[in-house]
């Protein structure tokens, strides 16, 4: 992510002065041009919905008698006191969290020995490698819960002599169960995403450690990781906002496990909330969520940056 | 970072080591990627057999092999998942692909061009832009959910295509992309060039500058094209018109009735299979492309 305040020069500052005017107003024009489509979109789609759901979040429903039509007025925070207070959405805040604290590093350290695996010169087949290894990732979260949901079930799986003997769709194993099929749908992306790093490295590199004598190993630990640090960054980022909007898996794996709750996942929350229809509270379990993913993976980009450049 | 920071071991000794070390560790780097392979693939490999086979024989066959008429129970699954319903997979196919392919495609132009603008040209609230697009990566499309559903609900499109569609063309990770693919790939003499020509801004862009993103493009489209085809909570929250599914939403849909409806599960099986082939074609087909643009990233 060093790229990220990377100042561009201008593009050129020569010329007369009645030619810089006119090429100001062109640029300026063409700026406009190609900015407006996004800023449009990203203002209907993405600004003015949080706006909205943070509007509703702060009204609550109202009812004059008992069977007086449902009015909305405006409630304050009263919905975030019942936020706070609902035990069931803070459990589900707890079960991400204690998810991604076992499931990213497991998956990343993975993603991170393949990726220094396919670049080193102890394989052969490695275009072969990189394509099995990947092709999950074209599994939609749905369908690889459907296929590891057959996988787990004690009757129909290939392998009933191992799920007739734990089961891995109850309630003690079933977040774990989950974490697997998230971690064989992203270590190949994962993987990728470090490999390409490690592939930019310039390899004179390797060759000055070589002939002082470094091994595979030491160049893999004292070269190659450090470098690729960045890269190991955003796919963390990725994959803890990835681990608090969890939602296709768990829905789907429902049918498969009763163990799974209407209110397992924060995202789970706010679609059983809306279902109800509740929607000033589910708005303001989103606006809380939204604000949670930001927060962490804003401050985990800081802290890991301020350990790099230490 | 330089080669000072790995200690010195004496060449002869590691020279003299070498060989048998490398042996054993060439077989340990073979055995560990053998073994994920197999935990990579086989699920896979279980749906296509599976798939070959009728009810009965998903339990009472061997698991991982196919079976003598595996050919002929393959296509009249296919025949049978094309038909249940008066075609609704088929109808599921092709909103998944009018979602993802269109929406992938428009939504590619609209995040290169601003990602071009922020790289190419100085101007005005250009840091402002960029930050605000960063918190837009950080704040996922999933949280926005039910707040898209909420303001869809405000002009009554939800349960349209629309509302599956258009949230779907932003993507501020694209914009992010593009910016840094644009400063360096595109060389800034070369837009003077085209200046000095007499060639329009958004002229340049679409022929000269866009040519030479395209590895940039590429990836941003099938990175998009994948959000959009895996996208579950939108689907799920906006549509109640199963004709409007995408069909990974169709497909959950169907699994959930299982329990009622037996004859699904060969459906869903097969279904599972025949959804999971346009992407993984589609991966092949581009790989050239994605695989030198995925760094873009994260490389310094």
């Amino acid at each position: 992510m060093a790229t990220l305040d990377q100042a561009q020069t201008p593009p050129g500052t020569a010329g007369s002065s009645r030619h810089i005017s006119n090429k100001r107003r062109s640029t300026r024009k063409a700026v406009v041009v190609f900015v407006a489509p996004f800023a449009v979109l990203f203002v209907l789609f993405y600004a003015a919905p949080i706006i909205f759901a943070i509007i509703q979040s702060l009204l609550t429903v109202e009812r004059e008698g008992t069977f007086g039509a449902p009015q909305q007025v405006f409630g304050g925070l009263s919905q975030y006191a019942i936020v706070f207070q609902d035990q069931a959405f803070w459990a589900s805040v707890g079960r991400v969290l204690l998810f991604g604290v076992v499931q990213v590093p497991i998956m990343l350290g993975m993603a991170l020995l393949f990726a220094l695996l396919l670049d080193s010169p102890l394989l052969k087949g490695k275009k072969f490698f990189r394509l099995a290894f990947f092709a999950p990732y074209a599994v939609p979260g749905v369908i690889a819960a459907i296929m590891w949901g057959f996988l787990y079930s004690p009757s129909l799986s290939p392998f009933s002599a191992v799920t007739s003997e734990i089961n891995f769709l109850d309630g003690s194993l079933v977040l774990w169960s989950i974490a697997n099929i998230v971690t064989w749908v992203y270590v190949g992306y994962n993987m990728l995403i470090i490999y390409a790093s490690l592939l930019a490295i310039p390899t004179e590199i390797y060759e000055a450690a070589r002939l002082d004598g470094a091994s595979n190993a030491q160049i893999a630990w004292r070269i190659k990781i450090p470098l690729v640090t960045p890269a190991i960054i955003l796919t963390g980022v990725f994959s803890i906002i990835g681990t608090l909007q969890l939602l296709a898996e768990p829905q789907t794996l429902r049918s498969f496990s009763s163990a799974i709750s209407s209110t397992y996942t924060p995202n789970l929350a706010v679609y059983t909330t809306a279902s109800i229809p509740n929607y000033n509270l589910a708005a303001a379990f989103s606006v809380v969520l939204a604000i949670a993913t930001f927060i962490l993976s804003f401050v985990f980009l800081k802290a890991t940056q301020r350990k790099v450049s230490q | 970072m330089t080669t000072a920071a790995v200690p010195l071991s004496a060449p002869e000794k590691s020279r003299s080591r070498g060989p048998r070390q490398s042996i054993m560790s060439r077989s340990a780097a073979m055995l560990i990627m053998g073994v994920f392979t197999l935990y990579f693939l086989t699920p896979i490999w279980w749906l296509l057999v599976t798939s070959t086979k009728s009810g009965g024989d998903i339990t009472g066959s061997a698991a991982l092999w196919f079976t003598p008429d595996s050919f002929t129970t393959f296509f009249s699954n296919i025949t049978g998942l094309f038909q249940y319903e008066n075609g609704l997979f088929v109808k599921w196919l092709l909103n998944s692909a009018l979602y993802a392919g269109v929406g992938a495609f428009l939504g590619t132009i609209i995040a290169a061009m601003c990602g071009y603008a922020l790289s190419k040209y100085e101007f005005k609230g250009r840091e402002a832009i960029f930050n605000v697009v960063l918190s837009g990566v950080l704040v996922p499309a999933t949280a926005l959910a039910l707040p898209l559903f909420l303001i869809f609900s405000e002009v009554n499109l939800t349960n349209t295509y629309w509302a599956v569609f258009l949230p779907s063309l932003v993507s501020p990770f694209g914009v992010y992309l593009a910016r840094i693919y644009a400063a360096a790939s595109v060389p800034g003499e070369l837009l003077e060039a085209a200046r000095l020509d007499g060639s329009g801004e958004v002229r340049t862009f679409f022929t000269v500058s866009s040519r030479l993103m395209a590895p940039a493009l590429v990836t941003i489209f099938l990175f998009q094209f994948v959000t959009i085809w895996n996208n579950f909570f939108l689907p799920l929250i906006m549509l109640r018109d199963q004709a409007l599914f995408p069909v990974t939403l169709g497909l959950y849909a169907w699994n959930s009735q299982i329990s009622q409806i037996p004859e699904l599960r060969t459906f869903v099986i097969i279904g599972a299979l025949v959804s999971i082939l346009p992407l993984i074609i589609a991966f092949l087909g581009l790989q050239r492309f994605w695989s030198s643009g995925l760094g873009a990233g994260s490389v310094k």
